[in-house]
């Protein structure tokens, strides 16, 4: 059926065991995204450590397991990453969610975040994707000013 | 009884969506009529037949269509008004929805062209609604007391979803200058003692709205029985279209307040500085009303007189008592909301533990073509009153069935299953 290509096996994983959820000291920039439309929300605090690399990704909300997965995804991705590897990743998921699911994922950069191309079919849903990539990429701009 | 006579399989022949299929051959179970409501061949055909035999602007046209275009928009006023026992058909106002019948009112207080004693309104006077509010009953108010400097004040709500009454004669006092509540909440389903709240109001000299958008469509509702001010209610969801709705008030009030939207149609006379302004109902008409829509409206008023209100609550009450019982057995799961169906209409809403509605609505609809509404369905203060973000709704009306009830309550074992 249709949902089971939305709720992927490995999404329900993240969404069931998230990893490295909680907020945790130090970081240099904390922010807080919402979507209105649905309630789904996320804190997330950014520590970048020298030659821009991501030293640690933590975060904190509430939502869909689609929301909560990303979160979880997005950490695994962006933890130990650098700043400007990490922004190539967001750049391809945000491409993927946006492509109406026209777009064929790109699954060397993407890693385990190709397990969401389902949800780019589902409108309504493509923002609870992005929710925390947008707030990472809010939170790294910050942390970079 | 006539309740006998009622055929839900008939009723649903007279709805042609709901033979429709989804995609992958699934039949559709729509349990969103708190949302919006199907609608029935009568008011497809009626809307269709006027657009394509009759249609031309109404009350400035001579020629045939207009004249019989009138007499199709006039006599949509007549039906609504005798479907909720307008003492008086002009007290009927068209608006757009039900929303804009709140604001309506709301823009008559503390309104410096207005001069009646009743709607004057500023700091130390206050406005009262309800924790359960939808945001309808809630937004408009808050603007009206930024304007005024007037006090917003609330009714609390129960653990049990019903109104907290405890604190009446404190919250309704003689600074209260209008009280507007909901008659039958959209997330709750609650019914409120309507007479209990006005009788209180009559005491302190307060008006009194009500937010009838979910009982109006669900039971047989008598304007002059309940002695309320003011009511509005909503057309789509009560098997008409979107696009008109209705404000009922007492004529002598709404020839006491100002007008809301200027323009044509509801002037009397008008001077480059000054104007003169229409009788009601037309006084708050401004501009090309929504003609087909509100002959729409009559024919859905037709329908449902048709097959009888108390019949259709009956239906819905026979609905809910089989929804409480079949989501009761859902392990986990929590009726937000009286769990018992006295006071209470077909608007069943509930969380299930570790799972939030986003994922309930999703897996409903996807694999079982149930539609539901997921989210907190534009009632925040009341989900917050209750430490939840979101609920999932389904929302019962005539033309759903038990079987439909059976669906829901399947899929959600299997959304248990999925996130289990």
């Amino acid at each position: 059926m249709i949902a089971e290509s939305l709720y992927q096996e490995l999404i329900l994983e993240h969404y069931k065991h998230p990893q490295g959820r909680g907020l945790r000291e130090p970081y240099d920039a904390e922010v807080h995204h919402v979507n209105p439309t649905c309630g789904d929300e996320v804190t997330m605090r950014v520590k970048l450590g020298d030659g821009g690399k991501v030293e640690d990704v933590s975060y904190d909300g509430q939502g869909c397991s689609i929301s909560q997965a990303a979160a979880s995804v997005l950490h695994e991705l962006t933890t130990g990453s650098t700043v400007s590897q990490s922004l190539a990743v967001v750049d391809e998921f945000t491409r993927l969610m946006q492509g109406r699911g026209q777009v064929e994922a790109d699954e060397d950069v993407l890693g385990d975040a190709v397990a969401f191309a389902g949800v780019a079919k589902y409108p309504a849903r493509v923002k609870c994707a992005l929710l925390a990539w947008m707030a990472y990429k809010d939170a790294v701009v910050r942390s970079s000013a | 009884m006539t309740h006998s006579m009622f055929d839900v399989e008939r009723i649903r022949k007279d709805f042609p969506i709901l033979s429709r299929e989804l995609p992958g051959d699934r039949p559709l179970v729509y349990l969103d009529s708190g949302n919006s409501s199907q609608k029935p061949s009568l008011v497809i055909n009626t809307m269709r037949d006027h657009l394509e035999q009759h249609y031309s602007n109404v009350g400035r046209a001579l020629h045939v269509l207009g004249s019989e275009s009138t007499e199709a928009y006039e006599g949509a006023r007549d039906k609504v008004a005798a479907f909720v026992g307008a003492p008086d058909r002009d007290e009927v106002i068209f608006t757009k929805n039900a929303t804009e019948a709140i604001n309506l009112v709301a823009y008559a207080f503390g309104n410096p062209t207005g001069t009646d004693e009743r709607f004057r309104l500023g700091p130390g006077d206050e406005i009262l609604v309800s924790e359960m509010e939808h945001h309808s009953n809630i937004v408009p108010w808050q603007l009206l007391a930024q304007r005024t400097g007037a006090t917003l004040r609330w009714f609390p709500v129960t653990d049990e979803g019903r109104l907290d009454l405890s604190g009446l004669d404190e919250l309704l006092n003689e600074r209260t200058k209008i009280v507007s509540i909901v008659h039958q909440s959209n997330v709750l389903g609650t019914v409120n003692p309507v007479a209990e709240v006005l009788a209180r109001a009559r005491q302190t000299g307060a008006l009194m709205m009500l937010d009838a958008s979910q009982s109006v469509p669900h039971r047989a509702v008598d304007v002059a029985a309940l002695g309320v001010d003011f009511v509005a209610f909503t057309g789509h969801k009560m098997v008409g279209p979107s696009g008109i709705g209705v404000l009922w008030g007492r004529r002598e009030l709404l020839e006491a307040m100002p007008p809301f939207l200027g323009g044509g149609e509801m002037i009397e006379a008008v001077w480059m500085d000054r104007s003169t302004y229409a009788p009601v109902p037309h006084k708050f008409e401004a501009g090309t009303p929504p003609i087909v829509e509100a002959i729409g409206l009559g024919a859905a008023v037709d329908y449902l007189t048709g097959i009888g209100m108390a019949d259709v609550m009956q239906h819905e009450h026979d609905l809910t008592v089989y929804g409480l019982q079949a989501l009761g057995e859902v392990p986990g799961l929590r009726i937000i909301g009286p769990e018992t169906a006295e006071e209470r209409g077909g608007t069943l809403s509930f969380t299930i533990p570790g799972i939030h509605p986003h994922d309930v609505g999703q897996i409903l609809d996807d694999r079982f073509g149930v539609a539901v509404r997921v989210g907190h369905h534009c009632a925040r203060p009341l989900h917050l009153r209750f430490g939840i973000p979101a609920t999932t709704r389904a929302s019962f009306y005539l033309y759903n069935t038990t079987d439909e009830i059976d669906a829901l309550v399947r899929g959600l074992h299997h959304v248990q299953k999925v996130f289990g």
